[in-house]
C-alpha cells in the first residue's frame, strides 16, 4: 500500500497518519448517485441506438444529429461557465473555428474529413491560448466583454476573407469517408440497409456520447476538474492551495475550446455548408441560456438544456415568429423557481437525502481530539460504545 | 537550528496607509508563534504577504532557504507552506471530501490522458489522494459525513475541514488566520490540542489570534505589532511584562494596570484602539 501511494503521489514532506478505520468502497448499486446516473446513461444510449429504427425519416434524423451536436457545444460551454465559473459570451466563436477550419481543408486542400481532425483540435487549442492568454487575467465582467468581442471579430473575420467564402461561406463540404468508403455509401449490416445520414448520425452519437460526454465527465471528476471547480468558488483559496489559478482557467478555456472545435467540425459535416451568419452572438446566448437553464456544472442539465434549446424551435415552428419570447419568458420563469437551473450540479437523489453518514468506531485518539472532554464529562449522547459492527443499520440505531 | 521562515524589515504600503512597516521575524520548525496586535495592527496583511497574496513595498521574506518575493501563492504553497483564511474559505460547492482532494492538486501523479482513459495511473492515484484526504480529516477530528457540502456543516465542523484543506498541501509552515474565531470554550480546547498535534508533526506554526487565552497557553514565542510596527518579541512570559504591549492594549494612561490573562482575553483591544483614535484627534 504505501509503495503505491508512493508511486501516486509526488514526493510530499508530509503524509496524513492512516484513515482511522476503513470507509470501504462507496456505493455503487442502482440507489446510489452514481449508479443511478449510469442505468440512465445506459437508457439514454439506447434510446439514441433504437431511433433510426423507430422513425428513419430524414427530418428525424437530422434534428436528432444537430441535437447531439448541441450537446457537445454546450458541454463544451459547461466547461468553461460550470466547472471554472468563466462567463463567456463569445463560445460560438470556436465552434466557428471548427467548422472552417475543417471545411476549409476538406474543400479547398481536399483533405479527407479525418485529417482535419487534428488540425481542427490544435487550431482550437491554439484560438485558446490567443484569447484566452491575455483576457484569462481579468476578471469576470471583463472576460465577459472580451470574449464577446472576439466572437465577433471571428465571424466577421470570415465575412471578408476570400478563403473563408465571405459572406456566402462555404458549400459542399464532404461527409467522413475512410480510404474509398464514405458515408455517402451507406452499409449494409445484418440484412439491414443504413444510408448515409443514419451512418452519420450514429456516428455522432457514438462522439457526442462517448468523446463528449463521457470525456468530459471524467476529467470534470479528477485532478483537472477539481481544480475547475476550486477556481470556480473561491479563486483565492484556490491559489493557496498549490493550484495556479491561470493556467487552470486556461486549461478550462482550452478544453472547451477544443469541444467546441469538433462539434463545429461535426456541423460543417452535417450540413455540407456554413457561412458567417451560422456564427452570430445569438447563438453564443442561445448554448449559455442552455447551460444556465439546465443547471451549471450538471451534465445530466446541461443535456436537458442543450435538448430543449435544440428541439424547442422544431415544436414551436408555428410560432417562429414569437420564439425568442417564448424563450425569454421560460427563462424567468425556470431563474424564479429553480435559480440554480432544471437538474442542478448539487442536486442529491431524493431517497439519498436522509442518509446518515456511518458512525465512527470508538477510539480514543477521537474521543481526545474532540473539543467536549472538559465541557460534557459524560460521553457524548448518541456515540457508539462499543466498536462498529459494520452494519451500517446498526450504527445508525446508536447514533441517532 | 535554522530558521524555517525569514521575514526582514517587510513594508506593505497601501497609497499613503503603513499597513506593515518594518516586520522582521522568524520561525523554526516545529515552533508555535503567535502573531497579536489590536484590529487593524497589520496582522493579516503581513499574512498576505508572506503567502504571495499582496506584493510587500520592500523587505525580504525567505522561506526553506529561498527567497519567496514575488512568487506565486500557488508556487508557495507547493515550497510547503499553507495557510487557512480569517473567514472561512472553503469550496462551498464542493463536498468536504474533495474540499481536501483538492489541495493534494500539486502532489498528485495524474495527467490529462490518464484522467480521460482511467489508467491505472489514475485510479491508483485517486485511491491515494481520497485515503490521504480521509487521513487529514480524521486527524484534525472531523466525524461528520464526508460527502456532504461543506455549506451543510456546522462552523465549528468547517474550521477542522479548513484545517485538514491546509494539511494536505503537505506543508512544512502553517499559518493560521484567527483559527479559534467564533468557537465556543469547548471548541477552543479542542483546537488547541490539534495544532499541538500538527506541532508535534514537525510543522512550523504561525498563528494570528485575539484570544489571549489561548495565545499565551499555546505559543512558544509571540510577536506583537501595533500599526504595522513590530513592537515586542519574546515569549509569553516576557510580553505579558512588557509596558510597551500593556500600553498599546490598555492605553498609555495605565501605566500601573496589572495585566493578567482576563484582563487580555475580553475584547480589550477595540477598547484601546478607540481610545487611540480619541487621543489622536
Amino acid at each position: 500500500m504505501a509503495s503505491q501511494l508512493d508511486q501516486a503521489l509526488k514526493h510530499a514532506p508530509l503524509r496524513a497518519p492512516a484513515p482511522l478505520f476503513d470507509r470501504g468502497k462507496p456505493d455503487s448499486g442502482p440507489r446510489s448517485q452514481r449508479g443511478f446516473m449510469r442505468i440512465l446513461g445506459i437508457l439514454a444510449v439506447v434510446l439514441l441506438a433504437a431511433l433510426p429504427f423507430i422513425d428513419a425519416s430524414a427530418y428525424t434524423i437530422s434534428i436528432a444529429t444537430s441535437a447531439l451536436i448541441y450537446i457537445m457545444l454546450c458541454m463544451g460551454l459547461n466547461v468553461v461557465v460550470g466547472y471554472a465559473g468563466l462567463l463567456d459570451l463569445g463560445y460560438i466563436a470556436f465552434f466557428a473555428v471548427g467548422a472552417y477550419i475543417s471545411g476549409i481543408l476538406t474543400t479547398v486542400l481536399d483533405w479527407p474529413m479525418w485529417a482535419a481532425v487534428p488540425a481542427t483540435i490544435l487550431a482550437c487549442i491554439l484560438a485558446g491560448i490567443i484569447i484566452g492568454g491575455p483576457t484569462l487575467r481579468l476578471r469576470s465582467d471583463y472576460l465577459a466583454i472580451v470574449t464577446l468581442g472576439f466572437g465577433e471579430i471571428i465571424r466577421i473575420t470570415a465575412n471578408n476573407l476570400d478563403v473563408t467564402g465571405g459572406p456566402s461561406g462555404i458549400h459542399g463540404i464532404p461527409t467522413w469517408s475512410f480510404g474509398d468508403w464514405s458515408f455517402r455509401d451507406g452499409l449494409e449490416l445484418f440484412g439491414i440497409r443504413f444510408s448515409g445520414t443514419i451512418l452519420f448520425y450514429y456516428f455522432v452519437a457514438l462522439i457526442v456520447v462517448t468523446l463528449g460526454i463521457i470525456g468530459l465527465s471524467r476529467l470534470a471528476r479528477g485532478r483537472m476538474g477539481r481544480a475547475w471547480k476550486a477556481v470556480r468558488d473561491d479563486e483565492d483559496a484556490a491559489e493557496a492551495m498549490g493550484i495556479n489559478t491561470y493556467a487552470t482557467k486556461i486549461s478550462a478555456y482550452i478544453i472547451g475550446a477544443v469541444w467546441a472545435g469538433l462539434a463545429g467540425q461535426l456541423m460543417a459535416t452535417h450540413l455540407t455548408a456554413i457561412s458567417p451568419n451560422s456564427f452570430q452572438f445569438l447563438y453564443s446566448a442561445l448554448i449559455l441560456m442552455a447551460v444556465v437553464l439546465g443547471g451549471m456544472g450538471s451534465t445530466p442539465g446541461v443535456i436537458i438544456g442543450a435538448l430543449f434549446v435544440s428541439l424547442a424551435p422544431e415544436l414551436l415552428r408555428e410560432f417562429s415568429e414569437w420564439r425568442f419570447l417564448i424563450f425569454g419568458v421560460l427563462l424567468v420563469v425556470v431563474m424564479l423557481f429553480r435559480p440554480s437551473g432544471l437538474w442542478p450540479a448539487t442536486a442529491v437523489l431524493p431517497w439519498l437525502r436522509a442518509r446518515k453518514p456511518r458512525a465512527w468506531p470508538a477510539t480514543a485518539p477521537i474521543e481526545s481530539l474532540r473539543d467536549d472532554a472538559r465541557n460534557e464529562p459524560a460521553p457524548r449522547e448518541g456515540r457508539p460504545e462499543a466498536a462498529s459492527t459494520g452494519d451500517p443499520a446498526d450504527d445508525e440505531e446508536v447514533r441517532r | 537550528m535554522t530558521a524555517l521562515l525569514e521575514v526582514r524589515d517587510l513594508h506593505l504600503r497601501f497609497g499613503g496607509v503603513k499597513a506593515v512597516d518594518g516586520l522582521s521575524f522568524e520561525v523554526r520548525e516545529g515552533e508555535i508563534l503567535a502573531v497579536i496586535g489590536p484590529n487593524g495592527a497589520g496582522k493579516t496583511s503581513a499574512f498576505n504577504c508572506i503567502s504571495g497574496f499582496y506584493r510587500p513595498t520592500s523587505g525580504s521574506i525567505s522561506f526553506d532557504g529561498r527567497s519567496i518575493m514575488r512568487v506565486l501563492p500557488s508556487t508557495i504553497t507547493r515550497r510547503g507552506m499553507a495557510r487557512t483564511f480569517q473567514n472561512l474559505r472553503l469550496f462551498k460547492e464542493m463536498t468536504v471530501l474533495d474540499n481536501v482532494k483538492t489541495a493534494m492538486h500539486a502532489n498528485l501523479r495524474e495527467g490529462i490522458f490518464d484522467n480521460l482513459l482511467h489508467t491505472p495511473r489514475y485510479l491508483r492515484a485517486e485511491e491515494a489522494c481520497a485515503r490521504e484526504a480521509r487521513g487529514w480529516l480524521d486527524f484534525v477530528g472531523f466525524e461528520g459525513d464526508e460527502q456532504l457540502f461543506v455549506t451543510q456543516l456546522p462552523y465549528g465542523e468547517q474550521r477542522r475541514v479548513e484545517i485538514a484543506r491546509a494539511l494536505a498541501t503537505s506543508p512544512k509552515l502553517l499559518l493560521l488566520d484567527e483559527p479559534a474565531a467564533g468557537l465556543n470554550y469547548g471548541e477552543k480546547q479542542g483546537l488547541m490540542r490539534l495544532i499541538r498535534k500538527i506541532r508535534d508533526l514537525g510543522v512550523g506554526i504561525v498563528l494570528i489570534e485575539h484570544d489571549m487565552g489561548l495565545v499565551m497557553e499555546l505559543a512558544e514565542r509571540i510577536v506583537v505589532l501595533n500599526y504595522g510596527k513590530e513592537i515586542a518579541d519574546g515569549t509569553p512570559a516576557e510580553i505579558k511584562a512588557n509596558p510597551v504591549v500593556i500600553e498599546a492594549y490598555l492605553g498609555a494612561e495605565d501605566e500601573e494596570a496589572a495585566i493578567d490573562d482576563t484582563t487580555l482575553t475580553q475584547s480589550v483591544p477595540i477598547a484601546a484602539d478607540d481610545e487611540r483614535k480619541g487621543e489622536q484627534a
